[in-house]
């Protein structure tokens, strides 16, 4: 038995959905549409000549080496965040599942770096990590590392990497002890039982069943490593040394709202949007088939 | 309710007769860049011109850093709502010259509002950057800066240096810098701000070397970088060297090595003259300022530096009438007295932009009771002006530096040689000029 409401005409129904609608025209489709058509134009800083101009855009930016390299870059950057983020997050998590005295503490105190703006974790990275007048900079000098993530593309890199996946680690941490909670004590209790401890009852048992979880979190964490790290890096490198930490967004914003390329910028955020949209196709069909399976 | 309504307006009027006459006022709104004591400056003279007189009321708004204000301009004109004023940093003049109807060059507000501006009244390194190639003045000269050598004369003089006389040549700051490499003054010899406008454009201007064809772009949009000649490539690969050696530490693009110099971490610092305030509050040794060094093998006589800091662009929107251009004139004529421009010159390490401002400041004995003060502007001044040293014109000019200081960084870590970085820079410099072009021709 299934219930349904039936609307009689369409007005009722079509102000119901209007609210949403017109969130999505004025907050999706209008400025989306709008990157489209520049993406195909060029057009001077105060947009007083604009020249349709095809596919040239697009055309400049996958003949362009620094692009590709950019695009290279952003996928190792990801990889890197969604990785460290995600398998610390689940280490902690697994932990703080267990019964410990004072548990709740722990949680709440994992939890906390996600209230944390993206600017101000960078500004304590910054603290942590500055050449100059950072702590761990200065043990790091003390052992005879020569640190300067201001000049040295690889430790630029480094230093992103942490700093954004560390923000993320709360978030991975409150889904992934949320789906170890939901996993029934039963299967666990079962699982010990026939003699699965430790690594064993992990891999085994509970691995397997946050399944969902980790897809889930993948995916997110792919399009927040992606989209959402920009305030980091921005505060933190802004892109440099020599590029080592442009990522697509920190690019998209340096040709657009820096450089005032509004057309190349443009096409660049198509090719995002594109991403975006594969990405979350994906989503949907993977999790779509697990559900009705 | 009507009646008590106009009672209460009645009473207002009668009680306050400013506030009542405030509405009539022409409401000019300026937005500028400087934070912090620059920022209070700048409300200062806004506060002194509404005191002066009874017509226009400037208010001053603080947009962020340059690049900033210059994309909230363009947003806001894009949207009909552009500010009177805007300050706009010298490498945008080159955006802002192709604005077009966005904006009224100086000239023009001067031809409609018949208020008078002398180009001649501005210091020849001042007024060519901000002007047409015929001379007329596109811009007002506002806050204008040059780069200088700050040096720590207590490392001097621990490192057995004359601590009165800095290195003039590069080949003596490379003899200094490995003296107080050896005697340990400090924990790095050398730093340097801005990178790229003090070690190369500033290096190209005084010693007469071609940047770019056109005249740097004075002359035509179709504009080529010429950064990969020789005197260039020597000047990198010093670079390059001092840094291998342990002489020069790079420290970051634009400001981002402001404070290696005043923290003491470096015995030598480069930055701009306007740097002077911080460093006199925050050193806590005793410090000199000194010309930009040279290389007398490029060029034996030097000429003048070139400026760094902004100018007030006039800005369009639809609807403004002539009364709030004729504002604008005014407000920007009072920033161009000779006695404002010394207060403010005086207060903030700028260089003074007009002649008159700079024999004031020397009738005040100013330059007696803060010696060095005025190496800035003798430097400025330094040499006749060629098509090499009147300053730059490139479009996306912040751009092209920000591809010089990519290749800049890629070869000091060792991932090519300076001919490749400079070869690189101009390739893809180049290639923005051309979209610039491209663009701005329609």
């Amino acid at each position: 038995m299934e219930r349904r409401t039936f609307f009689g005409g369409w007005a009722l129904p079509a102000a119901f959905v209007l609210p949403q609608l017109l969130l999505t025209i004025f907050f999706f489709l209008w400025p989306a549409g709008a990157a489209i058509y520049g993406s195909l134009t060029r057009q001077d800083a105060f947009g007083l000549k604009t020249q349709f101009i095809g596919l040239e855009n697009f055309e400049d930016l996958f003949t362009d080496p620094l692009y590709v390299e950019s695009m290279g870059r952003t996928l190792g950057f990801c990889v890197a965040v969604t990785l460290i983020s995600m398998s610390v997050a689940l280490l902690l998590a697994v932990f703080a599942d267990r019964e410990i005295a004072g548990r709740g503490i722990y949680r709440t105190l994992l939890i906390w770096p996600y209230a944390v703006a993206p600017a101000v974790a960078a500004i304590l990275w910054i603290l942590l990590l500055h050449p100059q007048i950072g702590m761990i900079s200065h043990g790091l000098k003390a052992i005879g590392v020569a640190w300067d993530y201001k000049i040295n593309g690889t430790q630029a890199m480094l230093v992103v990497i942490l700093a954004s996946a560390w923000k993320q680690v709360s978030y991975n941490f409150i889904f992934f002890l949320a789906g170890l909670q939901s996993i029934p004590r039963s299967v666990i209790e079962a699982a010990r039982m026939d003699g699965a401890r430790g690594w064993r009852q992990f891999r085994t048992i509970l691995f397997p069943l946050l399944a969902p979880t980790t897809f889930f979190l993948l995916v997110v964490n792919l399009v927040y490593s992606a989209f959402d790290t920009f305030g980091t890096i921005q505060a933190m490198t802004q892109g440099g040394p020599a590029k080592s930490t442009e990522t697509l967004v920190v690019k998209v914003y340096r040709d657009g709202v820096v450089n005032l390329d509004l057309g190349g910028s443009s096409a660049q955020s198509v090719v995002l949007m594109a991403g975006i949209i594969a990405l979350t196709i994906m989503q949907f069909r993977f999790l779509g088939k697990r559900d009705k399976t | 309710m009507k009646r008590r309504t106009l009672l209460a307006t009645t009473a207002a009027a009668a009680s306050l007769p400013a506030a009542a006459f405030a509405q009539a006022k022409t409401k000019i709104v300026w937005w500028h860049a400087m934070g912090g004591a620059l920022g209070e400056e700048v409300n200062r003279i806004a506060k002194e011109f509404n005191a002066s007189q009874g017509e226009v009321e400037v208010e001053a708004v603080f947009k962020g850093t340059y690049p900033e204000t210059l994309t909230a301009a363009i947003a806001a004109w894009r949207a009909g709502q552009a500010p009177h004023l805007v300050q706009m940093f010298e490498v945008g003049t080159g955006s802002m010259l192709a604005a077009g109807p966005a904006v009224k060059q100086v000239w023009q507000l001067s031809q409609e509002t018949g208020i008078e501006f002398d180009p001649k009244a501005y210091l020849g390194g001042v007024r060519g950057y901000y002007s047409l190639p015929d001379g007329r003045l596109a811009s007002l000269p506002f806050n204008s800066s040059t780069s200088v050598m700050w040096y720590n004369k207590d490392a001097f003089e621990k490192a057995g240096l004359d601590p009165e006389k800095p290195p003039a040549t590069w080949n003596d700051v490379i003899a200094a810098c490995r003296t107080l490499k050896a005697k340990a003054a400090t924990p790095v010899p050398m730093g340097s701000a801005w990178p790229i406008w003090i070690q190369f454009e500033q290096f190209a201007a005084m010693h007469d070397l071609v940047f770019a064809t056109k005249a740097n772009g004075f002359e035509g949009l179709d504009t080529e970088l010429k950064v990969n000649a020789p005197p260039f490539v020597k000047q990198m690969q010093r670079l390059l060297d001092m840094s291998k050696e342990g002489l020069f530490k790079y420290a970051g693009r634009d400001n981002a090595a402001d404070a290696i110099f005043p923290s003491g971490e470096a015995a030598i610092g480069f930055n701009s003259s306007a740097a002077r305030a911080a460093v006199a509050r925050d050193a806590k040794f005793r410090w000199g300022e000194a010309l930009l060094p040279i290389d007398p093998e490029v060029n034996a006589k030097p000429l003048n530096s070139i400026i760094g800091g902004a100018s007030l662009w006039t800005m369009t929107a639809p609807n403004r009438t002539p009364a709030e251009y004729k504002g604008c004139a005014q407000f920007l004529k009072f920033i161009g007295r000779s006695d404002n421009d010394a207060v403010w010159h005086q207060h903030t390490g700028y260089v003074p932009v007009t002649l008159a401002g700079y024999e004031l400041s020397k009738k005040q004995g100013y330059y007696e009771k803060t010696p060095g003060a005025d190496l800035p502007i003798m430097q400025l001044t330094r040499g006749e002006i060629t098509a090499n040293s009147r300053g730059f014109r490139l479009g996306r000019m912040a751009e092209l530096r920000n591809i010089f200081s990519e290749e800049l960084e890629k070869a000091l870590q060792g991932q090519q040689g300076a001919q490749a970085a400079l070869d690189a820079t101009v390739t893809r410099g180049n290639r923005v000029l051309r979209e610039f072009e491209k663009a701005t021709k329609g």
